[in-house]
């Protein structure tokens, strides 16, 4: 079903997606959106949501398995504690991507901006992951308790640097790939760099291939850079710091 | 003395003519303070290991213990306490931050006891709660700001609200610092006195949906298992974004309470770190705080009241305001006195401010700028018993929440050391040996008796003042009176002084 989001409130139009969904509407495209918050906030099941126009903050908060698709910029915070479910921007997306997120993967082709990841969590057989095409800002990966973020830093322009200061402050867990060197200075004090290990050449041709069948990007060309794998020092980062009173 | 310099806090005593050398207090004590010797075939204790929780004490068949404060052994100087000097040795022993259970312990002025209550004397009737109807009746949510009636019929819609019976709700406690046994007591109780418990900020266990109806659901930093069926399962939705004990900071719930059913809950794998940041990352201002609020209300369909938790600070009042403004359909405002399973120790003695000047104040400025409507309040952190209740509802709450007063229900002696994880009592501790000495059914009953006991004697109190509803006390500050307050105190309170 197509929707004419022209005008629209973000309320009524949530409304009408979330009646769609529950009437067993597998796949839903919204026109002419126009910043309208909370696009697919707690909702579950396998619909498609095709985004036309730029979607506003808290897209796909709490969302559980639909799969979003925003031919636009996205803003801040998407897939924020996003429990399962897929995202896809063509284009750029603004700070907080995946805030807290559990699971579920988000790709986006173009820039991020800071805090991407912070406190993303993995659980069980819940892995989440979201693939960055261009660079990211500030604090990427902050508070990284598991999951995997990665970057590829495709298309910048000379000059232009892929990650920004504090990469992965307070990280305890997951892992992050970076298509690239990052410069000792950027890094937070809780991670380092390690050798990539098979297991982690097989998981990232998997994230990239996926990445390049939504923007068109050649694989074998994205593959043929180095990747750096950073992981944290330590799962308790915080363990010694306390004493008992 | 010990290599670290440190004297045992505690003197453990035992009457030899009375022990028997059972072991009872052996098996009790999770801090290893007893012990048994082959040897001697006597129980012998460790000073220094002792906490001063009373285990032991209660638990001994022939009452053969006794648990004395150490002679204070320092030279005495008002400015150097005992207290003062240890806390010295053990951080030059460690390096590490103090970190302690409870709430403040310090003696800062406890306004409770300096505010006294009215009662009714010939010019108006007093009401005997006993054989005249009493109303206790509250709603938690945002009030509408008119009703409309048709044929006798009540046609505004209302927005969602919680009903509750009595004007006392459990705290935040979540499910990591307190036992699961703690948890199911609370909710049982709930259901069973028509209010509410809140899960804190660690999920809710499988075995609690069936609470559903009377939980309150927290989302704080750190998100832990917050996902759309647990957002769906409780009456509302309580952002938490301070909390009295330590306001500013985030929490740590180390890996070695992360057992497999908080992983489950919380959704975190076993064994690890769970950190809470000190601020929501999604939030730096009124606007962005809005934004969560109504994400939670997208997600939940609009049909929970979703509230936000901010600790006392300087600038309270003006928060609150911007919190009403947000959104927010109820406002947990906790004071300085609030407890935790864990906090810095300097945060918690020295961060925030009393809750009944940050009540008073908060309730005065939402009146002043006409959106008290907007939202409910509840006052959380110090309330010891109903007079308590009475006077912060007087003071313009709408309800408080207990803590403390419930974990003290429960079993808790107050020896500040929730944070160990090594609770003799069941209540802060997920050790399986410790859990199950408190037993749900039991604690439910417990804590269900404090909140019937306390809901009577509220009664008596608002039948003494000739009130038969206790709509008619919120905010009512003519009902209180200061004793031993500075005028600027009364000011801010909003009261007379006694005799006025």
């Amino acid at each position: 079903m197509r929707i004419d989001a022209k005008g629209m409130y973000y309320r009524q139009l949530n409304q009408l997606v979330k009646e769609a969904v529950a009437q067993g509407e597998k796949e839903i495209v919204l026109d002419n959106i126009n910043g309208q918050r909370y696009i697919g906030d707690g909702v579950r099941g396998d619909v498609r949501i095709v985004i036309n126009g730029t979607p506003g903050n808290d897209m796909a908060a709490y969302m559980d398995g639909p799969e979003l698709i925003v031919n636009a910029n996205g803003q801040d915070a998407p897939a924020n504690t996003m429990n399962d479910g897929k995202i896809v921007i063509h284009g750029s997306a603004g700070d907080t991507v995946g805030y807290a997120m559990r699971g579920g993967k988000v790709f986006v082709r173009n820039n991020v901006g800071y805090r991407v990841g912070i406190h993303m969590k993995e659980y069980q057989d819940k892995v989440p992951a979201i693939v960055v095409g261009g660079k990211a800002g500030d604090f990427f990966g902050e508070y990284m308790a598991g999951g995997i973020l990665m970057l590829l830093g495709l298309d910048l322009p000379e000059g232009q640097e892929m990650v920004g200061n504090y990469c992965g402050t307070g990280m305890h867990g997951g892992v992050m790939y970076v298509r690239g060197e990052v410069p000792e200075y950027k890094l937070g004090k809780e991670v380092k760099v390690v050798e990539m290990t098979e297991v982690d050449d097989a998981k990232v041709k998997e994230l990239v291939e996926e990445f390049c069948s939504y923007f068109g990007y050649d694989p074998a060309e994205v593959l043929a850079e180095k990747f750096y794998k950073l992981i944290p020092f330590n799962k308790r980062p915080y363990g010694n710091l306390y004493c008992t009173y | 003395m010990s290599l670290d310099l440190l004297t045992p806090e505690f003197l453990i005593e035992r009457d030899r003519n009375r022990c028997i050398d059972c072991q009872v207090c052996v098996r009790q004590c999770a801090n290893e303070a007893h012990s048994f010797d082959a040897e001697e075939e006597k129980v012998v204790s460790k000073d220094e290991k002792c906490v001063a929780c009373q285990r032991c004490v209660v638990m001994c068949p022939t009452h053969a213990l006794s648990i004395r404060r150490f002679p204070l052994e320092f030279r005495e100087n008002a400015l150097w306490t005992g207290r003062t000097i240890k806390d010295i040795y053990k951080q030059a022993a460690t390096g590490g931050i103090l970190s302690t259970g409870m709430g403040n312990d310090k003696p800062y002025p406890i306004y409770w006891d300096h505010m006294l209550l009215n009662a009714s004397q010939v010019t108006n009737p007093s009401i005997d709660p006993l054989r005249e109807p009493m109303e206790l009746k509250t709603f938690i949510g945002r009030k509408p700001e008119k009703l409309e009636f048709k044929e006798g019929k009540l046609i505004t819609k209302l927005p969602p609200r919680m009903e509750l019976d009595v004007p006392i709700l459990f705290s935040a406690m979540s499910f990591g610092s307190i036992s699961l046994n703690a948890h199911k007591s609370l909710a049982r109780a709930s259901q069973q006195e028509g209010t509410f418990w809140n899960t804190g900020e660690g999920g809710l266990h499988k075995d609690l949906y069936q609470y559903g109806g009377n939980t309150i659901v927290q989302v704080a930093s750190g998100r832990f298992g917050v996902d759309p069926e647990y957002l769906n399962a409780g009456a509302a939705i309580e952002i938490k974004i301070g909390q009295g004990a330590k306001p500013g900071i985030g929490g740590h719930l180390p890996g070695e309470k992360v057992n497999w059913e908080v992983s489950e809950t919380r959704m975190i794998p076993e064994g690890t770190d769970a950190i809470s940041p000190a601020p929501h990352h999604d939030i730096y201002s009124i606007e962005d705080l809005h934004q969560l609020i109504f994400s939670l209300k997208e997600a939940t369909n609009y049909k929970k009241p979703v509230g936000v938790k901010i600790a006392a600070v300087h600038n309270v009042a003006a928060i609150a305001s911007g919190i009403a403004r947000a959104g927010a359909d109820f406002i947990t405002i906790d004071g300085f006195r609030g407890g935790t399973g864990s906090a810095p120790l300097r945060t918690r003695d020295s961060v925030g401010i009393p809750i009944e000047l940050a009540l008073a104040a908060v309730d005065t400025r939402l009146r002043d700028e006409g959106i008290r409507g907007l939202v409910s309040i509840i006052s959380a952190s110090s309330i010891r018993n109903s007079s308590d209740v009475v006077k912060a509802i007087a003071l313009g709450a709408d309800a408080v929440y207990i803590g403390t007063a419930a974990l003290i229900s429960l079993g808790c002696h107050m020896c500040q050391k929730c944070n160990t994880g090594k609770c003799n009592w069941g209540i802060a501790t997920q050790d399986p040996n410790l859990t199950k000495r408190l037993n749900p059914e039991i604690g439910a009953e417990r804590a269900a008796n404090l909140i019937r006991a306390w809901k009577h004697e509220i009664k008596e109190m608002l039948g003494g003042m000739g009130i038969n509803a206790l709509e008619s006390l919120r905010g009512n500050r003519l009902m209180l009176r200061g004793v031993w307050l500075s005028d600027r105190d009364l000011n801010i309170l909003g009261i007379k002084a006694a005799g006025e």
